[in-house]
């Protein structure tokens, strides 16, 4: 397990255990403290920027991770998943408009999730099922979902009520640096903080967890002592749909308040991005979606500022150029391995 | 042939799900992409981009290399392309043009080959590389067309370049483009290196198996990255053709998209690179088509984006197509299920 950067992660890494210190997690147990005092460092200096840089870095990890872990749960599996930008957009769009038609924002998430569901569905139906190619199966996903949310698009369909609204946790939000930062969040990003949690708890931990692994590593092996591989696959793969689906009731109902055309803007993709930097897990997903949020909310801070004299379509570059540095890098210093039998269907014999 | 067949029927369920006529609709399609001269130019434009941006990604696919990056391959291409094109003067067309397509291509590729050398010398996933720098790209021709290279002729505001000198346009025979007659010679150059060349053969052996490859005495790294800058050189010919040839210039946001289609018209096509050219034929006509579909049935463009992306799926799932043609499974028939190695490309 990697703990990577990330404030709050040093206190993670410090609960999974401190036994067995690899110089791997002294880096990242390092790294974590270096970057908990810069920002200290920079909340002294100007504390209100810093929390418009938290709020935002925090904003943007949510859906991040969420698509992420919908990532993670199918890759252990041995299922790659490409649709996520689909999953996304198609359930933002069902969320949106269902909460627009029927004034009840509760019920616009459970109509993302559900979208997610299905879509997780039709994947696992393509890949599991019908032993489609995977990132076949996953750009469908995501040409349908631009073609049919463009298609039954409605231009003039407004919310027609806020989108959801900050709650503040009793005095936690009161605390400094991290207080309004993670603590004065809209819910849904409690939602996906809780998550995170349990998923990795799950994930490393439970039966169910190892048993994913099994399925990705060795199909085989887990089928002879009597795992059934395509009923887990199906499972997880359209389990997995729904926080993918609840990642596009967040665009739409919580971080952006409406639908627009193609509103994922590639952060599917981005998720990709995240769950291979995290390592397949969540809480190192989230260290990876906090250090892109990071890039983005920063980028957008740099542009309300005329602080320093730089393009904005400079910044813009930032989180991208960083992540093929750091990619490339994580490549050089000790290869990821991926799941054994990640993208090859599983045939009964 | 079935699965477009298949993809056109389900579309015409929705269209008339939507209370809309169907044979109006699709006959004003074919008409708008083929009915006359006009008609046939639009789709051969529409069709080189994608013809180009197929190859960008089936080419990579006979190494084992997904390349996802053909959109900002495309506009590197396409920007540096109308750079040369209206940047320099007073040279003969003989010279200029080629010069113009060459440092679109070389741009392209010199894109591509990023994710390959990354990719042969740190195994950082091409997926990963390639999505990064379709945003890298987007900001930096942004910023070119903003910036040092923005048209500041009359009161000018909008981020785009200059229209490119005459001597820097690609002509137009009547209906027929230029542009595409380059398109078609791509489709079969790349067919001719992949099949006939020693070079075609070591592509396909490392996409075949990797481990074999490099036992047989292949540079596996030298082929990865070569490969990428070949599908790179594709992409960035196209975007080059559409800025020199189309628009006439290059303009921030106006080829955003462009790039993705090529995954669509590579899987089509089944990454075979002649079929590229029926393919992005088939969906340059449902692109060239839908306005006038749009203005005389009043059915949304968008429908065609649904209708490929069904026709992907049938393309994708050949079980399917049987199960709904009640075709009996025959044992001795050839497993067509169309694959691209082991997931990620490892």
């Amino acid at each position: 397990m990697t703990a990577g950067a990330g404030p709050d992660l040093a206190t993670a890494s410090g609960v999974a255990g401190v036994r067995g210190w690899s110089p791997q997690r002294m880096w990242s147990v390092a790294g974590a403290v270096v970057l908990v005092a810069c920002v200290w460092g920079f909340y002294a200096w100007d504390g209100a920027q810093t929390t418009a840089v938290l709020g935002g870095t925090v904003r943007a990890a949510t859906l991040l991770v969420l698509g992420a872990m919908c990532g993670m749960i199918g890759e252990r599996s041995g299922i790659v998943n490409i649709g996520i930008e689909g999953q996304f957009l198609m359930s933002a769009f069902t969320a949106f408009t269902v909460a627009s038609m029927s004034g009840s924002l509760f019920l616009g998430v459970v109509a993302g999730v559900s979208t997610g569901l299905a879509m997780g569905w039709m994947l696992a139906a393509m890949s599991v099922g019908l032993r489609t190619d995977q990132i076949i199966a996953g750009t469908v996903l995501n040409i349908a979902a631009l073609g049919l949310t463009s298609f039954f698009y409605d231009r003039g369909r407004s919310l027609g009520q806020p989108k959801y609204q900050s709650i503040e946790l009793g005095p936690l939000a009161d605390l400094p640096v991290v207080g309004t930062a993670l603590f004065n969040r809209p819910p849904l990003t409690y939602l996906a903080l809780v998550l995170v949690v349990v998923l990795h708890v799950l994930l490393l931990r439970s039966v169910w967890g190892m048993r994913t692994t099994a399925i990705g590593e060795h199909p085989g092996a887990a089928a002879t002592v009597g795992i059934d591989v395509i009923r887990l696959r199906y499972w997880n793969v359209t389990l997995a749909g729904g926080l993918a689906g609840l990642g596009g009731a967040y665009l739409a109902l919580e971080s952006v308040g409406t639908f627009t055309r193609a509103m994922s803007g590639g952060r599917g993709f981005l998720a990709l991005a995240v769950m291979i930097f995290g390592r397949r897990t969540p809480l190192g997903a989230y260290a990876a979606a906090l250090f892109f949020g990071f890039t983005t909310a920063l980028q957008g801070q740099f542009q309300l500022n005329d602080t320093f004299d730089i393009p904005a379509q400079f910044v813009g570059m930032l989180p991208f150029v960083v992540t093929i540095i750091v990619v490339a890098a994580a490549g050089l210093f000790g290869r990821m391995r991926d799941p054994a039998a990640l993208g090859q269907p599983y045939e009964v014999r | 042939m079935a699965s477009v067949v298949l993809g056109l029927l389900l579309g015409a369920v929705l269209i008339a799900v939507q209370g809309h006529s169907v044979s109006s609709a699709y006959s004003a399609l074919v008409l708008g992409g083929a009915g006359d001269a006009d008609a046939l130019l639009r789709t051969l434009q529409k069709a080189t981009p994608l013809v180009f941006g197929g190859l960008a990604v089936a080419f990579a696919f006979k190494a084992g290399l997904f390349n996802i990056g053909g959109q900002g391959q495309l506009l590197v291409g396409a920007a540096f392309a109308a750079g040369v094109g209206f940047g320099l003067e007073g040279v003969p067309l003989v010279v200029h043009l080629p010069l113009a397509l060459l440092v679109g291509a070389a741009a392209g590729a010199a894109w591509g080959a990023i994710a390959g050398v990354l990719k042969a010398t740190s195994g950082a996933h091409e997926v990963i590389v390639t999505i990064m720098l379709n945003f890298v790209a987007g900001n930096l021709t942004d910023w070119l067309a903003a910036n040092p290279w923005q048209d500041r002729s009359g009161s000018n505001i909008i981020a785009r370049t200059p229209l490119v000198q005459p001597s820097a346009e690609i002509p137009t025979w009547g209906w027929l483009p230029a542009g595409f007659v380059l398109a078609v010679i791509a489709a079969f150059a790349c067919w001719f290196i992949l099949e006939r060349t020693t070079y075609g053969f070591e592509v396909r052996s490392v996409g075949a198996n990797r481990h074999a490859a490099r036992y047989a005495g292949i540079s596996v790294g030298c082929i990865m990255a070569s490969t990428m800058a070949v599908a790179g050189l594709l992409a960035g010919l196209g975007g080059a053709i559409e800025s020199l040839g189309v628009d006439g210039r290059f303009e921030a946001g106006v080829n955003v998209g462009l790039g993705f289609e090529g995954i669509t018209i590579a899987l089509l096509a089944r990454t075979n690179p002649i079929a590229v050219i029926p393919a992005g034929l088939l969906v340059g006509l449902m692109e060239a088509g839908a306005a006038k579909m749009q203005f005389e049935s009043g059915v949304a463009p968008e429908i065609i984006d649904v209708i490929q992306a069904l026709i992907l799926l049938f393309v994708a799932a050949p079980l399917i197509v049987r199960w709904l043609l009640r075709l009996r499974d025959r044992p001795d028939a050839p497993d067509r299920r169309l694959t691209l190695g082991a997931g990620w490309g490892r």
